[in-house]
């Protein structure tokens, strides 16, 4: 599939882009850590301190309302971006983590038991692994996890074996942040529910690159970060399904979750709010929108037909160099190059890149079962993002010949 | 040498390079020379974790004399932990505890002392000075 981009515009909207590092212009291929952010993501956060910076459903002025109007504007997008059916379905979380940590907190509390089974899956980044890890230790419940293969992708017939009345949660990412691959959780969540359980989807590498729809999932729970998504750190969002939401209990307390406080008892409020509580992060909330609006703009299709581009050029290009081996091989993945190199160690590989001005992710990342699974305490991640370029590759490529060259 | 002469020395044979390559090089040949930890000491309790890659310190006592070695498995942090060692070890346990350790701040290579997650060599500079205040308080004590 072909993309209709033009990308010397696309990086003309990232500033950030004209940094020197090092005395080298920089080439930031870390976009599975946080992804860079457009002008006008900028711009919609200054300009909401600048003009209408206020605390949100309380005030009756002019600012109040006009931030509160914003704020639930984005909730809205939010809503449209993963095709949710009601908009009270979307919970704003300080990001992926948070939001993984509100259902094992909340539904898992209220509704696992001792002797029920959770299922992850040996991909899973820490903050899928250890919430449901606190969760098993507190209630009896056992932790199951599906095995992998070779290339990276999940083993879905022993994934079927683990499956079985007693499972009552499945808890599994998306896309790996550390393999790039693509799981078939369509498949995952209708067999989960076949036996009655319900599923939480981490989201967080996944919503830059791929179309997501929570009804054609039939997920229970999907969580998201913004900041990978060229929007602003510090938010993401928990969907879930409202049903499913109204039968759990509040997950922190404070202002905004209540309806009516007395020291006898508190009644709370209703979705969203309920799980709300305290001011929000409204700025960066307000300047998401704006972080989708662009996406939208380029079409994801678009972006992950050029990331695919990229991905194949960089995957041909690194073949060159003798002792690289990439980790995670998968059928289906995103823009996601992990490797290691023969005897020469991560750290080293990205602090002499660091040195050219090329910005990659090394060490375990967060995942080391994983890097367990493979034999191996880390690898060196280039991971690309729509401003990425062929010509960026090629500095890659002639930065590890460098790298090989130093550490001979 | 003092614990500064030692350092003053360092900050000199880097003003030699005119460039990152000829800079990193030299800590890779360092890190290549550096001898390795016996195996016996590589322990988990003389591990220091960073994200990245591990560090190993051990210390022990000769002569009144506070004593390093210490190891990595990444090249480069190698160098930078040579370095360290070279600096502190074979000092009084008064002189590493009160020592201001300058050098790599001087030399440009700060960061990798403020990156405590990704390498443990501020973990490992503040262990090595732990250790001098340990040794302090127990020649007092005792």
């Amino acid at each position: 599939m072909s993309h209709n981009l033009n990308i010397a515009s696309i990086r003309g909207d990232f500033p950030i882009l004209n940094e020197v590092v090092n005395g080298k212009q920089l080439v930031y291929f870390d976009n599975a850590a946080t992804t860079q952010k457009p002008r006008l993501v900028l711009d919609a956060l200054a300009g909401y301190y600048e003009h209408y910076n206020a605390n949100i459903h309380r005030g009756i002025h002019h600012l109040a309302e006009k931030a509160t109007s914003a704020f639930e504007q984005s909730r809205k997008r939010l809503q449209a971006f993963l095709n949710a059916a009601h908009s009270e379905e979307i919970i704003f979380t300080y990001g992926t983590t948070d939001g993984i940590n509100l259902v094992a907190s909340s539904y898992g509390r209220k509704f696992l038991k001792e002797g029920d089974e959770v299922i992850i899956s040996t991909m899973e980044h820490h903050s899928n692994i250890v919430p449901w890890q606190m969760l098993c230790e507190e209630k009896g419940c056992i932790l199951k996890v599906i095995p992998i293969n070779d290339q990276g992708e999940l083993l879905m017939d022993e994934y079927e074996k683990l499956l079985t009345e007693k499972t009552k949660f499945v808890s599994v990412v998306h896309v790996s942040n550390a393999l790039g691959t693509i799981n078939p959780i369509k498949e995952i969540i209708a067999k989960a529910h076949a036996v009655g359980a319900k599923v939480l989807i981490d989201g967080a590498q996944a919503s830059s690159h791929i179309e997501i729809d929570v009804q054609e999932l039939d997920c229970d729970f999907y969580s998201l970060s913004l900041h990978k998504i060229y929007g602003p750190t510090g938010m993401g969002i928990l969907y879930g399904k409202r049903d499913l939401l109204n039968a759990m209990p509040p997950y922190r307390g404070g202002g905004e979750m209540i309806k009516e406080v007395t020291f006898a008892k508190t009644t709370y409020n209703e979705l969203p709010y309920k799980f709300e509580a305290g001011t929000p992060n409204i700025a960066d909330v307000v300047a998401a929108k704006f972080a989708l609006d662009y996406v939208d703009a380029l079409g994801k299709a678009n972006i992950a037909a050029y990331e695919n581009e990229l991905l194949a050029y960089a995957t041909g290009a690194v073949k060159e160099i003798e002792g690289l081996r990439i980790i995670g091989q998968a059928k289906e993945k995103v823009s996601v190059l992990s490797f290691v190199i023969d005897g020469i160690h991560h750290q080293d590989i990205g602090v002499l890149l660091d040195q050219q001005g090329i910005a990659v992710r090394t060490g375990h990342h967060c995942t080391q079962p994983l890097m367990n699974r493979f034999n191996i305490t880390g690898t060196s991640r280039a991971s690309f993002a729509v401003y990425n370029t062929i010509e960026e590759i090629d500095k890659l490529v002639q930065g590890l010949h460098k790298v090989k060259r130093m550490l001979r | 040498m003092t614990i500064n002469e030692t350092q003053d020395e360092l900050i000199s044979d880097f003003e030699l390079f005119d460039d990152w390559e000829s800079k990193y090089e030299f800590i890779i040949d360092l890190g290549k020379q550096f001898p390795p930890l016996e195996e016996q000491y590589k322990t988990e309790d003389n591990i220091i974790k960073g994200c990245q890659s591990r560090v190993w310190l051990n210390a022990y006592m000769e002569e009144g004399l506070l004593k390093f070695e210490a190891d990595s498995d990444a090249i480069i942090v190698r160098g930078l932990v040579s370095m360290l060692v070279k600096v502190l070890s074979g000092h009084t346990p008064e002189e590493i505890a009160k020592a201001d350790v300058y050098f790599m701040e001087r030399v440009g290579l700060h960061q990798h002392l403020a990156q405590t997650r990704s390498n443990g060599l501020a973990a490992m500079l503040k262990q090595m000075k732990a250790y001098g205040f340990a040794y302090q308080a127990k020649s007092v004590n005792a």
